[in-house]
């Protein structure tokens, strides 16, 4: 029964794990950047993001032409309008990868500052995107909630970085202070993406149960 | 308020049970739409409404339906029943007869003579089914050179020219282009405020688009029924599911 449709939401859940992997590795590459000191990368960063934005459109294009020819309901509609939402954060997650990119240059030595927290928050978040993947595709409701939650670790994280930063712009003003600036924006991206990360697993849970926290086919 | 109660219904025809335990109260005002595979039944409870199952021979009828809380099978005389419960078929059934005579046909029936009574009756009854512009000059002519989207107006003209409280529409727009069909889609949810309307209807879209309930049948019984924006959105049966994601049929 509906093999045509059967055959292309397949297709749909096959381009998101792609395009969350994508997201993955952009945020993974621009992080390194700073961790691992491989300014010369940067390029790479914006290659992926480039990916991104052309896989979102091809998902959309898909999902379009899934509603007007399929016409879906229930758990389909479901599906198909959470991919629409989710390629939106995904997009600005490559985005605020490019931008993390972007930011850090190689004439300052951001080893000056512990970069320990920022790179856990780098951890962090490429688990969560990874995480919305795996639920969307295993249709794991509780990896969603575990999601939403993890998105508190890294908002901890961002407001400790930000007091480190403080405390470091205190005692290094004169000198340092691009890298203060640069690290706290870095931050500030990858608290962004938690919320998008955390966005996506709410439009997973929404496209599991039909509940999300703004919306719900349940009232 | 409900119009029309229906409690423990059981249908045979002859040997074959084709309605099985069905209880649905439908409200007043409102649009319900009947849904699922051929041969489910819901064409059958349809037609016990206004007991045209007893055209049919061997058929047999167990349980109720209400409307305004009595028994139509036998609190109601059978033709002042079908005058409160008209019905509106797949093909448009017009008489071979002018667009005014077809209109006028149901109120002569029933007692209406005087030609200023007709007139109005008609002209009122084209208006409310949104026909009237296209019919208003050619009155006198046969009703049978309309196009089908105009001839189903004017078989809905009809029946609300006897001034009915319930409307049964077996599907009403399956011959139908998609502008008669939206033509008559608007029209119901117009129709609606003054009349209770019940639908059968094999198009999904269309019982989203227009239906405040949905009652999903499957093998003669309801198998759920519920508000259509929750039927739709999450059904609470997976066989509803299947059906109307079309995973079977």
């Amino acid at each position: 029964m509906r093999n045509k449709f059967e055959q292309e939401l397949s297709e749909l859940h096959e381009h998101l794990i792609y395009m969350g992997e994508l997201c993955e590795i952009a945020i993974c590459k621009a992080t390194a950047i700073l961790l691992k000191n491989e300014s010369c990368k940067a390029k790479t960063v914006y290659d992926v993001e480039s990916e991104i934005d052309a896989i979102e459109k091809e998902i959309e294009n898909l999902c379009l032409r899934l509603l007007l020819q399929q016409q879906p309901v229930a758990k389909d509609l479901r599906e198909v309008s959470a991919a629409l939402k989710i390629i939106t954060d995904m997009e600005r997650i490559g985005d605020q990868a490019a931008d993390i990119a972007e930011i850090i240059t190689n004439d300052t030595a951001y080893n000056h500052f512990e970069l320990s927290k920022i790179g856990a928050m780098s951890k962090c978040v490429m688990a969560m995107v990874s995480d919305c993947v795996t639920a969307y595709v295993k249709h794991d409701l509780a990896l969603t909630q575990a999601i939403i939650k993890k998105d508190e670790h890294v908002d901890a994280l961002f407001e400790e970085v930000k007091q480190e930063l403080i405390l470091f712009i205190n005692k290094n003003i004169a000198e340092q202070g691009k890298l203060a600036i640069d690290l706290i924006m870095v931050a500030k991206y990858l608290e962004r993406i938690g919320d998008h990360a955390a966005n996506i697993a709410e439009w997973v849970e929404f496209a599991l149960t039909g509940n999300h926290k703004s919306y719900s086919m349940k009232e | 308020m409900d119009k029309i109660t229906i409690n423990s219904i059981n249908l045979f025809y002859d040997d074959f049970q084709a309605l099985k335990n069905i209880n649905l109260c439908l409200p007043a005002q409102n649009i319900t739409a009947f849904i699922g595979p051929s041969g489910c039944g819901k064409s059958t409870l349809l037609k016990s409404i206004n007991r045209m199952n007893e055209l049919i021979p061997d058929c047999k009828i167990e349980g109720e339906i209400l409307l305004d809380n009595k028994n139509v099978y036998t609190e109601y005389d059978v033709n002042i029943l079908r005058k409160k419960v008209g019905m509106v078929f797949q093909k448009p059934n017009l008489f071979p007869m002018s667009i005014y005579d077809n209109i006028a046909y149901g109120p002569r029936t029933h007692g209406v003579t005087k030609k200023a009574d007709l007139e109005e009756i008609v002209v009122t009854s084209l208006q409310r089914a949104a026909v009237w512009e296209e019919s208003r000059d050619r009155l006198n002519k046969n009703a049978l050179g309309l196009s089908g989207g105009q001839q189903q107006r004017l078989c809905i003209a009809r029946t609300l020219a006897v001034n009915p409280e319930v409307l049964l529409m077996d599907e009403p727009t399956s011959a139908l282009d998609p502008v008669s069909t939206a033509k008559i889609e608007d029209l119901l949810i117009e129709l609606k405020k003054q009349y209770t309307i019940v639908i059968v209807t094999h198009n999904m879209q269309q019982a989203m688009r227009i239906s405040d309930n949905t009652a999903f049948f499957l093998l003669g019984e309801v198998i759920e029924y519920n508000t259509t924006d929750k039927l739709f959105s999450i059904p609470q049966d997976k066989r509803t599911e299947d059906y109307i994601t079309g995973r079977f049929g």
